[in-house]
């Protein structure tokens, strides 16, 4: 303090210590222009492309970025800068195909969005009539099967899933006591987790061809293999709800003399039925989606079947598949395509949806579950 | 809640009916759970009772003529292909987005970019396989050729390229972008749990961004990510559809950018629709041996959950 | 190896709220300045922008000067990385890693600027700086087994020591010894009086003896409600806070008159 040579404010021209250096702010601008341009010479060179020159850029930029500053910072800011720009390449690398999942189905799905394909089937629409349609306007025939198939077969799995999901959840946390049954259950119930979805469905075609004859395959066989894909998931999805539940809840409960089976009833679940609501509906999301169970279970209709029990059904994403692997006019298969790709933007819509509810019904009740 | 509870009259709940109501209802919930059991072992009882024939089958009767063995190796053979493919792009494609959000994104953007990723993982398999068939392969058929032209002499890229682009490779990168987001979402979970405490002593002693997340992130995350791996390995290798549209199936060969190989998964979903008898066993067999492989990755899986869990509870 | 803070005008901001407001203060170098007050009059909060690390809670940002030997620690360009390779820090809880050795707790901060350090210089510095701890001798024979194995007290000072190994200009100490037992607490005290020939050492605590018989010089911040801002009401030498406090309030404080 005795003299005054140390502040800077008397000498603010002389040179920081710590900015000693640093890198100026227009490098990396300068090299990303540089690596644009780059970029674009050498991908002319070979043949002009935008993925090409995308390519040489990125890399052009991903490789001289950091050198330059390590050139002025040393080795250790430029292992810094060259993470920091590997983790916005891959952050961008994920988000590509998302944007162009999304935009190939809004592209090819909406001009087949037209009255016909929500009422009408596909039976008695033959490779005559897709030959003789032109403009995307005269495609006939529809996923209106397919919705109805996609409804039921929905229907019946989270009608079977959903009760004995939850009933093993409330065993998990409210009964068991962590014994041997208790660790078997969960480490089972992990196991089906991983069942891969196309052995679900051998499965439900194994049990019902054994009982009811080999090749039974209806809308129901197919709910029950989603069943099977369905279970672990609300299992693992309302236990995590029930967990935490605050325990003071039940014991209060209980202080006042309620059973226990009430006090699950009427205080445990309702404290938690947001998040076991939103649970159930993820897991109705997921199951809907599913393609390879219903090809082994439920067969291929054409018509519109309502019957669960009996007879083959379609559901949209097989109708999607089959639509593309088997073009019902082979020498002009632009009208399946249409039709795939307008069942396709319809199915991620209620894919979408069931998520944004979802996340609805977790937000419209948290309030409840605050008390946490 | 108290307002349910106290119109509860003490009577009622104490009466006869409000004991047996206790025990049906435990007796449910337990029979729930024991139902799962029984629908598990159900599930491997019945592939099993249904792949004996094939078995037992002269082997002149299977499919290609060799028998059992011969038939299922090459399918299990591209299906790891297929699934280490798809591990070595997501893999550090998928932490990287992870630390991405954990880490470098501003709190504004994080958020919805976790959601982003989320819906990645909501989009239905068929949709994605479309893509790949109609978008991506025929997108890739320029990256193949020149792959063969300069790169021919490794088997991988072993010429001529598949001018459709549905190969090996195509359905590894499909499977790459089906799985990136389990990596995400799990690694994205571990990275925020990492202590602040570590994070500030790496920050304390003049660490970079990059020093701190290999001093404390990392380390801390290491079994979490692994298990992610392991998962999403899980996922990739009983995926069907994106292989079955994606792949122009054929007898295993080493190039990945040729018509050929073929997985457990897809050729079930290709052939039982059309399958009786002997041919419809065989599947179930390969469904069976499908379900071994997903379950020995699995259990290895939940086993270093269970490590870490300990681990980290220790701390 | 030590240098003199100077802070001129400091204001620190979380967000729109302003935690700490007009702060201007110098610290000696080679000298102990403790900081005291009550909790939440932000002495913490202002520790932390004497190297940064408030930076590293989302929205928090500081205004004003904090020069070290007249270097601004918040001029144009300047790395947040590089500061805090010059100003150390210990906290509150010790945070040795988990996943390292002692040895190699030690030397983590050593190994990111200088990765081809030899095997036998990093003997020394680990032994040099764990003595600087006064640690050597109650892990020298177990160097390469985790930090995490040793006591609150032992791993605090591995924290000293990983803090000292880097040479740096100042340590903060972010109430070092709100975890530790007496007995640990006494050995850290000793230990902040034999840095202090080499360092220039600044400290928060919650404990006014402990602030008495480490420091030469005591800040007091005060804060006048919640919601307001923490301000700085009095500084000089610990034995004039302490006897001959200037203002009313640093009294009220140090005599237990407080709240």
């Amino acid at each position: 303090m005795s003299t005054s040579t140390n502040s800077p404010g008397v000498s603010p021209v002389r040179q920081s210590k710590l900015t000693r250096g640093q890198r100026p702010k227009w490098l990396i601008p300068v090299i990303g222009v540089a690596a644009v341009v780059a970029g674009a010479a050498i991908a002319s060179l070979i043949g002009f492309s935008i993925a090409l020159w995308a390519l040489f850029a990125a890399v052009i930029f991903l490789v001289v970025g950091p050198l330059a500053v390590t050139a002025v910072e040393g080795g250790r800011a430029g292992a810094d800068s060259l993470m920091t720009f590997l983790v916005y390449t891959a952050f961008i690398l994920a988000v590509i195909p998302l944007v162009s999942v999304i935009w190939t189905v809004l592209v090819n799905g909406v001009p087949g969005l037209t009255a016909d394909l929500l009422t009408t089937s596909m039976n008695g629409v033959t490779g005559f009539q897709d030959n003789k349609a032109g403009a995307p306007g005269e495609v006939v025939g529809g996923a209106y099967h397919a919705i109805v198939g996609t409804v039921s077969i929905t229907f019946w799995a989270t009608l079977m899933s959903v009760p004995v999901g939850l009933l093993t959840a409330v065993y998990l946390v409210e009964y068991s006591r962590g014994g041997w049954l208790g660790r078997a259950i969960t480490f089972f119930v992990d196991v089906m987790t991983g069942i891969p979805s196309i052995v679900a469905g051998l499965f439900a075609a194994a049990l019902f061809g054994m009982v009811f004859g080999p090749s039974t395959r209806t809308g129901f066989v197919a709910a029950v293999a989603l069943t099977v894909l369905m279970i672990p998931t609300v299992v693992k999805n309302t236990e995590e709800m029930l967990r935490i539940v605050p325990n003071e809840l039940r014991e209060a409960s209980y202080a006042l003399g309620v059973r226990k089976w009430r006090t699950i009833l009427k205080v445990v679940i309702p404290t938690a039925i947001s998040g076991i609501a939103s649970g159930v509906t993820l897991a109705i999301a997921r199951v809907i989606g599913e393609t390879a169970p219903l090809l082994v279970t439920a067969g291929f209709a054409t018509a519109i079947n309502w019957n669960s029990f009996s007879g083959w059904m379609t559901t949209l994403p097989t109708f999607i598949y089959y639509q593309i692997m088997n073009p019902t006019s082979p020498t002009n298969p632009d009208p399946s395509l249409q039709r795939a790709w307008a069942a396709a933007l319809i199915l991620i819509v209620i894919v979408m949806l069931l998520n944004l509810v979802a996340r609805l019904i977790a937000r419209a009740f948290a309030p409840k579950t605050a008390g946490r | 809640m108290s307002t349910t509870v106290s119109t509860e009259k003490p009577g009622t709940s104490s009466s006869a009916a409000g004991r047996a109501g206790d025990s049906v209802f435990s007796g449910l919930s337990l029979a729930a759970g024991i139902l799962i059991l029984v629908v598990l072992a159900a599930v491997a009882m019945f592939l099993f009772l249904q792949a004996v024939p094939t078995f037992t089958a002269a082997p002149g009767d299977v499919t290609g003529g060799k028998g059992f063995f011969a038939y299922i190796w090459p399918l299990v053979v591209g299906t790891l292909i297929a699934a280490l493919i798809a591990l070595l792009i997501a893999t550090p494609v998928g932490i990287l987005v992870a630390l991405y959000i954990s880490h470098y994104a501003p709190a504004r953007v994080a958020k919805p970019v976790g959601y982003v990723i989320d819906l990645l993982a909501a989009i239905p398999s068929v949709i994605y396989g479309a893509w790949g068939a109609t978008v991506l392969a025929p997108a890739l058929v320029p990256l193949y050729t020149w792959l063969t032209g300069y790169l021919g002499f490794i088997p991988f890229f072993g010429g001529p390229a598949s001018q459709t682009g549905k190969t090996m490779l195509t359905a590894g990168v499909v499977l790459a972008i089906m799985i990136l987001p389990i990596i995400t979402s799990m690694s994205r979970e571990i990275f925020t749990q990492t202590p602040k405490l570590h994070e500030e002593a790496a920050l304390a002693l003049g660490a970079t961004r990059w020093e701190m997340i290999r001093m404390s992130v990392l380390p801390f995350a290491r079994p979490g990510i692994i298990s992610s791996i392991m998962l999403a390995l899980g996922r990739a290798l009983g995926e069907t559809m994106a292989v079955a549209l994606v792949l122009s199936t054929g007898p295993l060969i080493p190039s990945l950018i040729k018509s050929g190989n073929q997985t457990i998964a897809a050729e079930i979903a290709l052939n039982f629709p059309e399958a009786y008898g002997l041919r419809m066993s065989e599947l179930i067999a390969a469904g069976l041996v499908l379900f071994l492989i997903t379950l020995v990755v699995n259990m290895i899986a939940r086993a270093i959950i269970a490590r870490y869990k300990e681990f980290s509870g220790a701390n | 190896m030590s240098k003199r803070i100077d802070v001129e005008h400091l204001n620190v901001y979380y967000g729109d709220f302003l935690a700490v407001q007009d702060v201007s203060m110098n610290i000696e170098p080679r000298s102990v300045t403790a900081f005291i007050g009550p909790s939440g009059c932000g002495k913490s909060t202002f520790l932390r922008t004497l190297n940064r690390m408030h930076e590293v809670i989302p929205g928090a940002y500081a205004e004003g000067k904090v020069l070290l030997d007249g270097d601004d620690l918040y001029g144009k360009g300047v790395d947040p990385v590089t500061v805090r390779s010059m100003v150390g820090m210990v906290f509150q809880r010790p945070n040795p890693f988990p996943t390292m050795s002692i040895r190699d707790n030690v030397l983590a901060g050593v190994k990111l600027n200088n990765k081809r350090i030899s095997s036998s210089e990093a003997d020394e510095l680990v032994e040099s700086s764990l003595r600087g701890a006064n640690l050597w001798n109650e892990v020298k024979d177990r160097l390469n087994k985790p930090g995490s194995g040793l006591s609150g007290g032992q791993q605090q000072r591995l924290c000293i020591a990983r803090a000292i190994a880097v040479k740096p200009e100042v340590i903060l100490m972010d109430e070092p010894c709100s975890a530790l037992d007496p007995i640990s607490t006494l050995a850290i005290e000793d230990l902040i009086n034999e840095i202090k020939t080499d360092y220039t050492v600044v400290i928060v605590t919650h404990n006014m003896q402990q602030a008495s018989r480490v420091s030469d010089k005591t800040a007091f911040f005060n804060i006048e409600g919640t919601g307001k801002p923490g301000r700085l009401i009095e500084y000089a030498p610990t034995s004039e806070i302490f006897n001959t406090p200037q203002k009313k309030e640093t009294e009220d404080y140090v005599s237990g008159r407080f709240g």
